[in-house]
């Protein structure tokens, strides 16, 4: 049985001579409902966004969603908040699955941390808002613990539902995703490569300096872009963590939508949903390119 | 010695910054009204209806999603690598489609259709949370899933079972079903808990569609009149979640260990 398990796998020219329309179909269910579920409410979005209330195109809604001042600060917090997140979630995220590797591979640590990293990168939203707001609230524990130590948070103007506030909790989710981004990359160093540099003289900072960073150098940055667009695009926590308060893109589209405020306004909503998607998107086509560089590293 | 000591650093600031948190919530959970600590709010959740109800809404779109996401994953995950490897790039980038719109605009566009088009299949589609937010939850979830049922696929010898199952008269299908998935059973596991961390955490597409019903909204309603409540539940969810993934490993990891062992 296991003789069997382990046999080679079939030679790649039957794989190309089965490649035709035929294979193609296969693949009609997949992407049909992605045309119809995601292409459906995107394709609205767009129109809308080149349309004024009446329907006749314009670029109006997109010129005012990038120069009206309240949606450029909007736009501004929201890069910022994303730019920072992602760069201290990609940082302590990769020494974090680095701590995690170099213990014992069948520890419990492993799993836990691996398992915990799911949860926590994909759960996202209404629960992380509550732990923080019960961590660092007015009367928090981890508040009334620092001000019982002679820190006060509040006293220096830090608050929870300020941008920074909001930021401590995006890491929260931001670090567990970038140990499940990094993982597979740092599992790909080969331990040769190491005592190879070690055998020439290298220390672990040459090591790390002039061999391990630079084969990882595609993933990092790649990995970076994915953590920016994913706190680019969220709003649970900032939903529940602030109702409205912080000056964010996807609150500014959501205030547009709800039509409380003028009417007309719900086409320049839909002009930010697609600066949103257009920033999303070059960010990703920066994470495909990164992907395929290091991508060099793993073939083996 | 000096590597030991960063990964203790390391470790060290992660287990409090996700730790505290995590203990504050469970703290302030167990609070009762006038001081001291008690179960309360676990209990006050089993008499809420309200709750309940919304719990078992969002685990019903729960289990659709999960369904139909595994239903469109897994078939087209392994055609691609049996009949059309040379698409695998293509697919990749088109199953990270979903990240690039996010859930807010995704909203707007959905919203729009809700608003202005008319027609027994809309109508039908947005008559309940159930039938309308499974579809686009679907989309939501098809990034993370695809890339867990593929990673997967690659682990194990896909074309040789195949094969072996179809010399012994098995159709496509039947081999998908009765050879591929049980081998794969952990990767789609994990794919189903996420799908369901998704739907007990996803507030914003079914905030601004005003579909009320579903858990995470509810859990936030609740918190404007018994925040001890909707702390608990929060809580409890998320630990929930994490411990079915936990089983999931642990049996994956332990069927992985006896294969070796028996080589």
């Amino acid at each position: 049985m296991t003789a069997l398990l382990e046999a080679p796998s079939a030679p790649p020219e039957r794989v190309r001579a089965t490649r035709s329309w035929t294979a193609a179909l296969g693949l009609l269910p997949f992407l049909g409902y992605m045309l119809v579920f995601l292409g459906g409410p995107l394709f609205f979005v767009i129109n809308g966004a080149f349309a004024d209330a009446d329907g006749r195109p314009t670029l109006a809604n997109l010129v005012a969603s990038v120069s009206e001042p309240q949606y450029r600060a909007a736009f501004l917090s929201s890069l910022l908040i994303s730019a920072v997140t992602a760069v201290i979630g990609a940082v302590f995220g990769t020494f974090l699955a680095q701590a995690v590797l170099t213990g014992r591979p069948d520890s419990p640590l492993r799993r836990i941390v691996a398992t915990a990293s799911g949860v926590l990168a994909y759960f996202g939203g209404v629960p992380l808002a509550f732990a923080f707001i019960a961590a660092l609230g007015q009367t928090g524990l981890a508040t009334v613990f620092l001000r019982g130590i002679g820190i006060d948070l509040y006293a220096g103007g830090f608050r929870i539902d300020s941008l920074t506030g909001l930021g401590l909790t995006y890491v929260y989710f931001q670090v567990p995703l970038m140990v499940i981004l990094i993982t597979p990359a740092l599992e790909g160093l080969l331990p040769q490569w190491r005592e190879a540099a070690e055998n020439l003289g290298a220390s672990a900072w040459t090591y790390w300096r002039h061999v391990a960073l630079p084969v990882l150098a595609p993933a990092l940055g790649g990995a970076t872009l994915v953590l920016f667009g994913n706190a680019f695009a969220a709003y649970a926590t900032a939903l529940a963590l602030t109702s409205g308060s912080i000056p964010l893109l996807p609150t500014a589209i959501a205030s547009a939508l709800s039509g409380n405020v003028l009417a007309n306004q719900q086409n320049v909503g839909l002009a930010l949903g697609v600066d949103m998607v257009v920033v999303i998107a070059l960010v990703m086509v920066g994470y495909l390119a990164l992907q395929r560089r290091a991508a060099r590293w793993s073939a083996r | 010695m000096r590597r030991r000591r960063w990964r203790v650093v390391v470790l060290t600031i992660a287990a409090i910054y996700f730790l505290v948190p995590l203990l504050s919530a469970a703290e302030f959970s167990l609070r009762i009204p006038g001081g001291g600590y008690g179960v309360g709010n676990y209990l006050a959740i089993a008499g809420d209806d309200v709750l309940l109800t919304a719990l078992f809404t969002s685990l019903q779109i729960a289990v659709l999603t999960a369904v139909v996401v595994l239903v469109l994953v897994v078939p087209t995950a392994v055609w691609v690598r049996l009949r059309f490897p040379s698409v695998a790039g293509l697919l990749e980038s088109a199953t990270i489609l979903p990240i690039v719109v996010p859930p807010v605009v995704m909203a707007a566009g959905i919203a729009f259709v809700q608003a202005n088009l008319g027609g027994p299949v809309f109508r039908t589609l947005f008559a309940s949370s159930t039938t309308a937010l499974t579809p686009f939850y679907v989309v939501l979830a098809l990034p993370f899933a695809y890339r867990a049922v593929d990673n997967g696929l690659a682990a194990i010898p896909l074309r040789t079972l195949v094969e072996a199952a179809r010399n012994l008269g098995a159709g496509l299908p039947s081999a998908l079903v009765r050879v591929v998935l049980p081998a794969i059973r952990t990767a789609v596991l994990g794919a189903a808990f996420l799908t369901l961390a998704l739907v007990l955490g996803e507030i914003v597409i079914a905030r601004i569609l005003l579909y009320t019903d579903t858990f995470p909204i509810a859990v936030v309603e609740v918190g404007r009149s018994a925040a001890g409540v909707s702390v608990a539940l929060s809580l409890a969810s998320l630990l929930l979640t994490w411990l079915l993934l936990l089983a999931v490993s642990f049996a994956g990891g332990g069927r992985t260990r006896s294969r070796r062992t028996s080589a």
